[in-house]
């Protein structure tokens, strides 16, 4: 394991700490941000180049600024004065707790059966690229059709004007 | 401790982390970061397995990672689309507040 897997692994998590606790909404954003950033950076050190850099570019390129784009668009920067937490705050807190528990539970349980190969692969993007429109071509054009859907969706969602409402 | 537990440790942090902010927070857009953090934990295991596991060069995991962050962009493109049509229409991103059904 790399040594610059500890100071990333703390980025990632202060960064999804902060997405989460931060009063504005914009901080919030921002904090994403960092921690899809540190989430990349793990790929890298685990020798996921492709996956490190596609994640780059969905991520911190396009759905942070989508994030940011919503926020703006519904005043959503604004703190309400009731406060950023649901009332039922304490019951979300304990079962995130106990789904952690069990996670790590199970992590800490099996450490002598995971595997452990520590041959660096030898993928490159042109194998990722061959796998993609070959083995894997029928998922990519499922894919495909699904981005399109989802982005005529989305348009259609955001714009629709209830008839006779001004 | 292998590598492969420390990634998995690091993963469920950030799973759990997202977890409770979907299951805290007021604002809508909040909870879509959550579940955006809860599909970045998944994929990082995914991408973890592939980095560890035996055969890395049937690219198994690396493929489900790329195709879930696919999935995942489409996902977040839709929801704030619907969070958008939800403030036109009760005028709040509050999840309290946006208590009826009725349009």
């Amino acid at each position: 394991m790399s040594i610059a897997f500890y100071p990333l692994a703390v980025l990632t998590l202060a960064g999804g700490l902060g997405a989460v606790l931060l009063k504005n909404t914009v901080h919030c954003a921002l904090a994403l941000s960092v921690a899809f950033a540190g989430l990349a950076l793990l790929f890298l050190t685990l020798d996921a180049q492709f996956a490190g850099f596609a994640q780059i570019l969905v991520y911190v390129g396009a759905v942070a600024i989508l994030v940011v784009f919503a926020i703006l668009l519904t005043k959503g920067s604004e703190t309400p004065e009731s406060g950023i937490f649901s009332h039922t705050w304490f019951v979300g807190l304990i079962i995130a707790a106990g789904v952690f528990a069990v996670l790590g539970w199970a992590v800490l349980q099996s450490v002598n059966a995971l595997p452990n190969e520590s041959a660096v692969p030898a993928i490159t993007v042109h194998d990722i690229g061959n796998a993609l429109v070959g083995r894997y071509v029928l998922p990519l054009e499922i894919v495909a059709l699904l981005l399109t859907a989802a982005t005529i969706g989305a348009v259609i969602v955001a714009l629709h004007e209830k008839e006779g409402a001004k | 401790m292998t590598p492969l537990a420390s990634y998995l440790l690091v993963a469920a942090l950030l799973f759990a982390i997202g977890l409770a902010g979907a299951l805290t927070r007021r604002n809508a857009i909040l909870v879509l970061i959550g579940i955006e953090l809860m599909l970045n934990a998944a994929n990082l295991n995914l991408i973890a397995f592939w980095r560890y596991g035996p055969h890395p060069e049937a690219l198994t995991g690396m493929m489900f990672a790329i195709f879930s962050i696919a999935v995942a962009a489409a996902e977040a493109a839709v929801g704030l689309g619907l969070v958008i049509a939800i403030y036109r229409s009760a005028h709040t991103t509050d999840l309290d507040q946006i208590n009826r059904m009725k349009g």
